[in-house]
């Protein structure tokens, strides 16, 4: 459907952007966030009529004249040499789909797999709704992927337990040298295993999972300090 | 829009039934991420209505003929609870719901930037858990806070009201009473950043001078109303 035009409501929201955009504050789509040229580009913001939009509901950050916005919830967008926790979705006699939480399955080929199985068997050696710790090998136009378990720590996830938060908080754990993951790790004594699509593998005893879920769990809630990187 | 207009809904001073102005909307809460399993959600009380957003995806488009090669499609489903109004309403999709749907996909299809998401789908499920009216409106703009909430990108949030005719005078967000019994309805979806127009039904007649006017009265609605959405996002996610 084509919009129209019908009225030039720039000040709709009461929100001025006459001082400029300013770091950290939260935007939501739409908001105007002054003018391109003075400003550039970044991820969540869009060009239109020479003005800067923002695209998503997140924080802004201003580095080096770009500006770009660090989402508050994010689905994950596969890139190569990822790692990710996947669970079988399905299979056929030579492939495995698996469910990286993006868009599109990922495909694991027999090829690529755990072990050496044989046309027929895939579903001997990783059976549906089984979790795997795997690694993106390459991602095609289509936003489809393939998933390989042939590396170092690659394999079938069978014990402990997998927890999620937004991947893009993913990254803010392992800030200032991984204060937060290892103070997890410390407290709870639990082998922690983040990837890429926001899925962590908490293995140990069950009191330290538990711990390491419900830490896990506050820091996501408070998204502040995990975007701080527990400086607070 | 029952069109008999020999029922007094607007005293001599101008006020209406629930007491408000011509112009006046009725109260609205909106929370975000009522639905912890959904990748967003709204919950939205506008009045006595009561609606639900929750958004999964982007996902892989199911079935695969109705995959775009070049964007996402927006799967948008509007329900009705059959506990939402006093004559219960038969469960499953009815021709009201459907063409409800259709027009809040179109609606948003204009603001969500769907060409970054080619062959996948966006699942829009609108719960309607109380109803009052206007719930098309009320469902419309909780979807737009809702794909905030998820995280889609979208260049604008989408403002929907309506206002219409009611013993010959226009009146903003018309209630129960005045939308059953009132001679006319004009439900509109704004672009509140741009003021771009995305939605646009009429349902009864309105002259040329009332049409600007319940016109003018919807888009200063949605200046309000875009001001709780914004407030509910930026709340949303951080204490």
């Amino acid at each position: 459907m084509k919009a129209r035009l019908v009225a030039r409501l720039d000040n709709m929201s009461g929100n001025s952007s006459a001082d400029g955009p300013q770091d950290s504050q939260i935007v939501v789509p739409g908001d105007n966030l002054g003018q391109f040229g003075r400003f550039e580009a970044g991820h969540g913001v869009l060009i239109k009529n020479n003005t800067l939009l923002a695209t998503k509901n997140g924080k802004l950050m201003i580095d080096d004249n770009v500006l770009s916005i660090e989402p508050l919830h994010t689905t994950y967008t596969p890139r190569p040499s990822d790692l990710v926790i996947g669970y079988v979705e399905g299979c056929t006699n030579n492939i495995w789909f698996i469910d990286i939480g993006a868009p599109f399955n990922a495909i694991l080929p027999m090829s690529l797999g755990p072990s050496k199985a044989s046309f027929g068997s895939t579903r001997q050696v990783l059976d549906i709704g089984e979790a795997i710790l795997c690694r993106v090998q390459e991602v095609e136009e289509t936003h489809s992927s393939v998933v390989t378990m042939k590396g170092m720590g690659l394999r079938k996830i069978s014990t402990g337990s997998i927890d999620e938060i937004d991947p893009h908080l993913i990254g803010n754990l392992s800030k200032n040298n991984n204060k937060l993951l290892r103070e997890i790790k410390e407290e709870s004594d639990c082998r922690i295993i983040t990837t890429h699509n926001g899925r962590i593998w908490i293995d140990g005893d069950v009191s330290g999972i538990i711990k390491a879920r419900n830490k896990l769990k506050n820091l996501s809630k408070n998204y502040n300090l995990l975007t701080d990187g527990g400086n607070e | 829009m029952g069109g008999y207009g020999d029922i007094q809904m607007i005293d001599e001073n101008g006020l209406r039934m629930d007491g408000r102005t011509a112009t006046q909307v009725r109260p609205i809460t909106i929370e975000t991420g009522v639905v912890p399993v959904a990748d967003g959600s709204c919950r939205m009380t506008w009045g006595t209505n009561d609606v639900i957003v929750a958004i999964y995806g982007p996902m892989e488009a199911h079935p695969r003929k109705i995959q775009r090669q070049d964007r996402a499609v927006l799967d948008v489903r509007y329900n009705m609870a059959p506990f939402s109004t006093s004559d219960r309403i038969r469960p499953g999709f009815n021709r009201r719901s459907r063409e409800i749907s259709k027009v809040t996909a179109d609606a948003l299809e204009s603001v969500v930037l769907l060409e970054l998401y080619p062959r996948s789908k966006i699942r829009v499920e609108i719960e309607v858990l109380c109803a009052e009216a206007g719930t098309r409106c009320v469902g419309l703009t909780a979807a737009s806070v809702a794909l905030a909430d998820a995280g889609i990108p979208m260049s604008d949030l989408v403002v929907s009201v309506a206002s219409g005719k009611v013993n010959d005078v226009v009146v903003c967000d018309l209630n129960k009473e005045e939308d059953n019994y009132g001679e006319a309805d004009l439900p509109m979806g704004v672009l509140p950043n741009s003021g771009e127009l995305v939605f646009l039904q009429m349902d009864g007649d309105l002259s040329p001078e009332e049409f600007q006017t319940a016109w003018d009265y919807n888009i200063q609605a949605a200046s309000e109303i875009h001001k709780i959405m914004v407030e509910s996002l930026r709340k949303g996610g951080v204490d």
